[in-house]
């Protein structure tokens, strides 16, 4: 296939990943300001805007944190490049761009959801509005992915496909815990203290992890295993160890459809270094907020090799 | 504009309203159908265009904007008496179109024999000097041609255009038949239409025979687009993907080793042949135009070293020359030696002092286009045009006369479409599909036919909001 085709899927994949993110990240951030008094409220969805690495650019516009500016601002912004709309056109635009590596089925969902959402995202989002656009684009993320797994033959496109989502997917989720780590810390570090549950739910509903947990903890809810759930479950489909082993799974695939092992195999294997033999105290004794920029940064480095060793661009 | 009324040949009912032979089988079908239930499976269609993205691209629109060119469910019937007439007239137009290019970029002889003038190609931007001297692979220029045809009688088509450039509308010739049948499969069951949908493959296997020299094992055949924001990018995409070819852009192409290679994920591979659907001046920024960012540098010294086949070939656009297409008699006669068996609209060129007088004379009953126009741009329509343009367009005739022909208004024939008050005549026209290898050519059973959608309208180009509808050959 052309470089340029794989570049277009692999994106695709990511843009949709960090939209359905998002969504996941509006709705905790509605859910957290529904049960909170005005101030606190704004906290959250400054907290929010922070997670979403748009502090820069809401701020440039905005000089509140009022919810309704805030969801809109990141569902349909036409000047922000991470509004859902405009990554659900970007989406678009590279399934256009590579139309004849995907099926027709993936080309009609990733059309259709497209036309829906724009439809969807053309006048402002009001707070009646916000649950429906949030659970749409859930859905249709939902759509593409299973018009995906339904269609597409398990070549290098199908991989290139899958790297795209899980660098994504990882990345995002050692985000959301980084901003919030600081939530996490005094607890590690004060055993026994009294412990602000519902900031230890926020993580886990962005996550959409919430009941997942619940159910694998029996109701228990302390830091630790909170931690330890999201970095190093691996049956959860959003934790940084279960998408570490869908990457190195696709890569691997690449590497014997294509008979020659890569550079980016070379950084998988580096990267797991860092991962796959930790556990929890490993982790939180190196600082958990220095072994997330390192996960952070080794993900970009996977996804940089990727790029090279199979000539995305010139 | 409008027709004249009465006088225009209607393909589906006689003047005494009796059902004409070509319709005589759809016409018992559509009298057992349910008019609303049409309406409805007409509905249908249109949504079934939006999901799978047929739609095209304005320019200078926001992308919201897409477009969908309307589609008439009523298909536009030929007998096949009628088309194998109408395609012999188009293979010969072809052959000789060929012939001339050729010619053009060698000895000249048509012009050495005084039977078109020097001037034709003097100045004409279309004419590359790049390309004399050199024969193309299978010597064949046209890989691809559309002839637009007009009808005004019974036995009388005309040639209004040759597009041998980059025609398109092929995919909406595809798509309209698939939803022709998906819509209404037991009218093909009634009436037996000759298959359109082996286009793609005959495509490919056409272009294959016009592999160059260089070539190493099966050729390798690709379809260069300008990107996804070009208006026909759904065409490109859909030929591309029913050819099993890849589509590919500028970025990814690259002269390697004396080849043109296209970047894949495994490193470079050598294309054989380029369908290119990007015009002459981008294709290549060190031969043409260095600003292009859609062209592959240096692909023009892989061509004439035997490296790539460029279909159509470059310089071919002369034939799609306004003023050229005035002497297309002449040009048929001069290489096939037979009379031509399709007839030209009538046409002044405006470079002649004499023609140029008629034309100011008479314009209001004259349609005058730009020589180099396309798509409905820059003309004017005498009939339709109020006094202040014709005005306007006579200061800009009288100025640059060279630039204009004049054509008399036809009274083109019309085919129903289906209106919310039941059937109604819309003129039409017709562009069929022609494909040219050294095997020989061939013409696919019907084509593109365009509708004007508003009453009396002669204006059939999707750009100025025509549309298309279904266009059959009768088996016999």
């Amino acid at each position: 296939m052309l470089g340029r085709s794989a570049n277009a899927i692999f994106w695709m994949f990511r843009y949709l990943e960090r939209a359905e993110n998002l969504a996941r990240l509006l709705d905790t951030g509605f859910r957290m300001a529904l049960t909170r008094d005005h101030l606190t409220a704004e906290e959250e969805w400054r907290s929010v805007i922070e997670t979403a690495g748009m502090r820069h650019g809401y701020a440039a516009q905005n000089g509140t944190y009022a919810g309704i500016q805030v969801w809109n601002y990141i569902l349909r912004d036409r000047d922000n490049p991470n509004s859902i709309r405009s990554l659900i056109g970007a989406v678009r635009s590279n399934a256009r761009s590579a139309r004849n590596s995907i099926t027709t089925e993936l080309w009609e969902a990733v059309n259709e959801s497209y036309l829906q959402l724009n439809d969807l995202l053309a006048r402002p989002v009001t707070q009646s509005g916000l649950a429906d656009a949030i659970n749409t684009v859930k859905r249709e993320s939902t759509l593409v992915r299973g018009a995906m797994d339904g269609s597409m033959l398990r070549n290098d496109i199908y991989n290139f496909a899958r790297i795209g989502s899980f660098v994504e997917r990882a990345d995002n989720t050692a985000r959301i815990i980084d901003v919030k780590y600081y939530v996490l810390l005094p607890s590690l570090s004060y055993v026994g203290s009294s412990l602000d549950n519902v900031q230890w739910e926020t993580i886990l509903r962005s996550l959409g992890a919430e009941r997942a947990y619940r159910w694998l903890n029996a109701g228990q809810l302390d830091a630790r295993g909170i931690a330890n759930f999201l970095i190093l479950d691996g049956q959860f489909p959003r934790s940084l160890r279960f998408c570490y082993a869908k990457i190195r799974s696709n890569l691997h695939n690449l590497a014997l459809q294509y008979g020659e092992k890569l550079s980016s195999n070379e950084a998988m294997r580096k990267a797991d270094l860092n991962l796959q033999d930790k556990d929890i105290d490993a982790v939180l004794e190196q600082g958990l907020h220095e072994f997330l920029s390192d996960f952070i940064a080794d993900t970009h480095d996977i996804a940089t090799a990727v790029e090279t060793d199979y000539r995305f661009t010139d | 504009m409008t027709g004249n009324g009465a006088d225009n040949f209607d393909e589906m009912l006689d003047a005494n309203g009796g059902v004409r032979e070509a319709y005589r089988g759809y016409s018992a079908w559509f009298d057992d159908q349910d008019p609303q239930g049409l309406r409805r499976k007409h509905q249908e269609a249109e949504a079934f265009f939006r999901k799978t993205g047929i739609t095209f691209n304005v320019y200078g629109q926001d992308e919201a904007e897409e477009r969908l060119i309307p589609f008439d469910p009523v298909p536009r019937i030929i007998t096949a008496h009628e088309w194998r007439r109408l395609s012999k007239g188009i293979e010969q137009r072809v052959r000789a179109l060929n012939a001339f290019l050729h010619d053009l970029y060698h000895r000249q002889e048509i012009i050495r024999a005084g039977r078109v003038p020097e001037w034709l190609l003097r100045g004409n931007e279309a004419y590359l000097p790049h390309m004399s001297g050199f024969t193309p692979p299978g010597g064949v220029y046209t890989h691809i041609t559309g002839i637009d045809l007009v009808r005004t009688g019974p036995n009388d088509f005309h040639v209004l255009e040759d597009n041998a450039r980059t025609p398109s509308g092929v995919s909406y010739m595809l798509e309209n038949r698939e939803t022709m049948m998906a819509m209404f499969p037991e009218l093909f069951t009634q009436v037996k239409v000759a298959p359109v949908s082996n286009y793609p493959r005959r495509l490919a296997r056409s272009l294959a025979a016009c592999a160059p020299r260089k070539t190493e094992g099966r050729p390798v055949v690709a379809v260069l687009t300008p990107g996804i924001y070009n208006s026909a990018y759904y065409e490109h995409a859909f030929l591309a993907d029913q050819m099993g070819a890849e589509l590919v852009e500028a970025g990814d192409l690259r002269v390697v080793g004396g080849r043109v290679q296209m970047r894949t994920t495994r490193g470079f591979t050598p294309v054989d042949v380029l369908y290119r659907r990007v015009d002459d001046e981008y294709l290549d920024p060190l031969t043409f135009n260095p600003e292009s960012m859609l062209g592959v540098p240096g692909i023009m010294d892989v061509y004439r070293s035997g490296g790539i086949t460029i279909a159509n070939a470059p310089g071919t656009g002369i034939a799609d020359d306004k003023a050229l297409y005035s002497f297309m008699p002449e040009i048929v006669e001069f290489y096939t030696g037979e009379k031509p068996l399709l007839p030209n609209v009538e046409t002044w060129r405006c470079m002649e002092e004499d023609s140029l007088k008629y034309v100011l004379d008479n314009i209001d009953d004259l349609v005058i286009k730009e020589v180099h126009g396309s798509g409905g741009y820059g003309m004017l329509i005498g009939p339709a045009a109020s006094k202040r343009e014709i005005a306007k367009f006579t200061e800009k005739l009288k100025a640059k006369p060279h630039n204009y022909i004049a054509q008399p208004t036809l009274s083109l024939s019309t085919v129903p479409i289906l209106t919310k008050k039941g059937l109604a005549p819309r003129h039409v026209d017709l562009r069929p599909f022609v494909l040219m290898s050294p095997n020989g050519i061939e013409i696919t059973p019907g084509g593109l036919t365009r509708v004007a959608l508003k009453r009396g309208s002669l204006v059939v180009n999707s750009s100025q909001g025509g549309g298309t509808k279904d266009s059959w050959v009768l088996e016999e």
